[in-house]
């Protein structure tokens, strides 16, 4: 039971095995009657969130490459046939134009959602983002603005996807004032952030797991509901040590939860973060607070990445609360390895070796 | 619509009973006309005419011979078989990764390579195992890279996408579309900068004819007259958009619009050999030229995608029947009496076999050594070193 739960963390067969999020619904309904739910998976939430958001804003529109039929992983499946094509429409293969037209678009009262393929196609737009995107208001007094722009993106390992199907990317973007930065962790998740980021009125990047297209399913709020950007949540509790973590790695911070209080008796409270930028400081630091530990960990590589700005801005808040030094599991320094990157993974393994080593100190 | 000769009409006309909405592939078919002999050996043979811009394009005749249309047939059934192979492969889930497969494209490489040699440099996107092939490559290293091998051409770190051969100067294999095009005009830059006589070869598709950096390439070639030879290989669908609907213009030979350009029927190898030797020594001695190969892929855009979702079943069967490149230089030669029909499908299944035991050969090879994770990052390492609880399986698996 213990080694299939090792070989089921591993990076590589992750994406096999379906991973059933357990858990109510996350949305922020002011009702008190539970809302009635659907069980789906990410791909199909990503998918709902975009029909609400075609449906309720006449000035909407979906664009990027492929997305007519459907996409490369069918969350715009539907969206033609339902809204037309002078709304969903495919853009000819240029990533810098793509999000340059969405800017303009949305200056002028669009939303414009754009699609990146894959997030490791996003750098020839980088320049439009960082100059353009970020700066619109800022430099005009307020004049202008291109809040209307929504950028998705699906980023992440997959366990094949080598170097230009895997990266993460969230670590470049962070780092512009001006912009937003989202990742969805699940389902549930990823339809109330997707409505949020469209309806934030400043552009918003939204990095999807691609990995949880299919295999994340739980119960999924029906009709509308947004969760709010900048909020993290806390996804299970614990005392001994903070494990903060976003999108797909959240999954293998839970697991490595799980397996630390089975075998180690180490109880550790989870932080999705979801927003990265601007991210929620005070939920972390309460909780480190309260641990006197902490751990980051994404897959994006160690150095430089969102890690970091966690790890600095909490030991300046917490540092007398801390018992150790934080630490980080991250991807390598290197490109996203193909044949190695179970070995590059930050997997549940290392993480549980960390938090023991962390509870020595 | 095309020239049709002979025996060909009836191919072809049976072929527009099947034409769908995908009116703007081309589905001309070879106006191959076999002239008398004027030896044993050698042969002229008229191709469909080549399409100028800004420039005089060459003679519809090309000459050839027994020897070199024996070696473009086998090398294109050569790379055919691994291409089907490797389809099989990612089946079978023994390669990993994504898989672009460029069968129905083979009389590109092979046209190019019988106009070029190996001192000529070359850069691709990452439809690139018949490219590999025609640049000297062998079946053996591809599949090893394939596999994820350190027999593999790129020590099995890259795969599919990223096959190199450094030697016969195959700069790759390229990830991202468009980013292989500014680099093309550089290696053109160094072959003039050395005045060594050659030139660079850059591909890159249909889709990738509308992203910006091509343009930023050809304005730089052009000013600089570099050596560039810019090859668009049409296949007519940038993933699964079809070109039409992706580009205002779809005259790709044109894109280049100050720089002279050539539309070349990219389903035969005659044609294609004819366009690039005339465009080899036009840009040694103008700068920049865009060739236009007009062809084909049989699969879909990779191994994810059936190919069948945005474009009809019958339009790739008609293509293939009308069109197909390996069936095109087998006609011509049995009709010149090169060879016997028995004798081509007996050296086809004895390919097929050399490709199988290739594909054995390629698994009996290691999985490249766990140090191979850090090492190419820098020339000199930085000291990185792994603690065995970084390593959970020392076994790696794709």
């Amino acid at each position: 039971m213990i080694s299939r739960c090792f070989r089921g963390i591993s990076a590589l067969s992750r994406h096999s095995c379906s991973l059933i999020l357990r858990g109510l619904s996350t949305a922020s309904a002011s009702t008190s009657e539970k809302p009635e739910t659907s069980r789906i998976n990410l791909c199909t939430a990503v998918n709902e969130a975009l029909a609400i958001a075609l449906e309720n804003n006449k000035r909407a529109l979906v664009f990027g490459e492929d997305v007519s039929f459907g996409g490369v992983f069918r969350c715009t499946a539907g969206l033609l046939q339902r809204f037309g094509k002078e709304r969903v429409f495919n853009t000819p293969l240029s990533e810098q134009g793509i999000v340059g037209f969405g800017i303009g678009a949305a200056s002028l009262g669009c939303t414009s959602i754009a699609e990146i393929q894959f997030a490791d196609y996003i750098y020839p737009a980088f320049d439009q983002i960082v100059n353009e995107a970020s700066k619109y208001r800022y430099r005009s007094g307020g004049e202008f603005n291109c809040g209307g722009l929504t950028i998705r993106a699906p980023y992440g390992a997959v366990g094949h996807g080598g170097h230009y199907h895997s990266q993460s990317p969230e670590g470049f973007f962070t780092h512009v004032p001006g912009i937003k930065v989202v990742m969805a962790g699940g389902p549930a998740d990823a339809k109330g952030l997707l409505l949020s980021a469209i309806q934030d009125p400043d552009p918003v990047i939204f990095f999807e797991p691609k990995m949880m297209y299919r295999t994340a399913v739980e119960e999924v709020p029906k009709g509308e509901y947004t969760i709010p950007l900048g909020k993290a949540k806390v996804k299970r509790k614990g005392t001994d040590i903070t494990l903060v973590g976003w999108g797909q790695q959240v999954a293998v911070l839970e697991k490595a939860a799980a397996l630390c209080l089975e075998h180690h008796d180490i109880s550790c409270e989870v932080i999705d973060l979801r927003t990265l930028l601007p991210w929620d400081v005070a939920a972390v630091e309460d909780s480190v607070n309260k641990t006197g530990r902490l751990l980051v960990s994404h897959e994006a590589p160690i150095t430089s990445g969102f890690g970091a700005e966690v790890t600095a801005t909490i030991t300046t808040r917490c540092f007398a609360r801390l018992e150790s030094p934080p630490a980080r599991i991250c991807g390598y320094d290197t490109p996203f390895p193909l044949v190695y990157e179970p070995i590059y993974m930050p997997t549940a393994r290392k993480i549980i070796d960390a938090v023991q080593h962390s509870l020595k100190y | 619509m095309a020239l049709l000769r002979g025996g060909r009409e009836k191919v072809c006309q049976l072929f527009k009973s099947h034409t769908t909405r995908h009116s703007s592939v081309s589905h001309r078919c070879f106006s191959a006309e076999p002239a008398p002999k004027e030896s044993d050996d050698s042969i002229t043979v008229t191709v469909n005419p080549f399409k100028g811009h800004r420039l005089e394009p060459p003679s519809r005749d090309v000459q050839t011979n027994k020897k070199e249309l024996l070696d473009m047939f086998e090398t294109m059934v050569r790379m055919r078989r691994t291409e089907i192979a490797a389809d099989l492969l990612y089946k079978q889930k023994l390669a990993r990764g994504f898989l672009h497969l460029a069968d129905g494209q083979e009389a590109v490489p092979v046209g190019i390579e019988a106009a070029l040699d190996f001192k000529d440099s070359m850069i691709q996107s990452y439809r690139d195992h018949c490219t590999f092939l025609g640049r000297g490559g062998s079946v053996k290293e591809l599949f090893a890279e394939l596999l994820g091998r350190k027999d593999g051409c790129a020590r099995g770190l890259g795969g599919s996408m990223h096959m190199y051969k450094r030697e016969h100067n195959f700069f790759g294999g390229i990830g991202i579309v468009g980013e292989q095009c500014p680099l093309g005009a550089g290696l053109a830059f160094a072959h003039k900068y050395r005045s060594d006589g050659h030139v660079a070869m850059t591909l890159y598709g249909d889709g990738a004819a509308n992203q910006g950096q091509l343009y930023e390439a050809f304005n730089m070639a052009a000013i600089w007259e570099l050596p560039c030879i810019f090859v668009c290989e049409n296949n007519h669908y940038g993933m699964g958009t079809a070109e039409r609907r992706a580009s205002k213009s779809a005259a790709f030979y044109t894109r280049g619009d100050y720089v002279p350009g050539m539309w070349i029927d990219g389903m035969d190898s005659l044609a294609v050999k004819q366009g690039v030797a005339f465009a080899k020594q036009f840009v040694l001695k103008n700068g920049p030229i865009v060739l236009e190969m007009d062809t084909y892929r049989y699969h879909g855009h990779s191994i994810s995608d059936p190919g069948s979702t945005y474009r009809t079943r019958d339009e790739i069967s008609g293509i293939r029947r009308a069109r197909d490149p390996i069936d095109h230089i087998r006609t011509l030669l049995i009709e010149n009496n090169f060879a016997e029909g028995s004798d081509l499908k007996k050296r086809e299944k004895q390919i097929k076999r050399e490709v199988e035991a290739d594909i054995e050969a390629a698994k009996k090879s290691e999985f490249p050594p766990i140090e191979d994770l850090w090492n190419n990052i820098y020339k000199d390492g930085l000291g990185a070193k792994l603690r065995p609880i970084e390593i959970s399986k020392p076994k790696i698996q794709l």
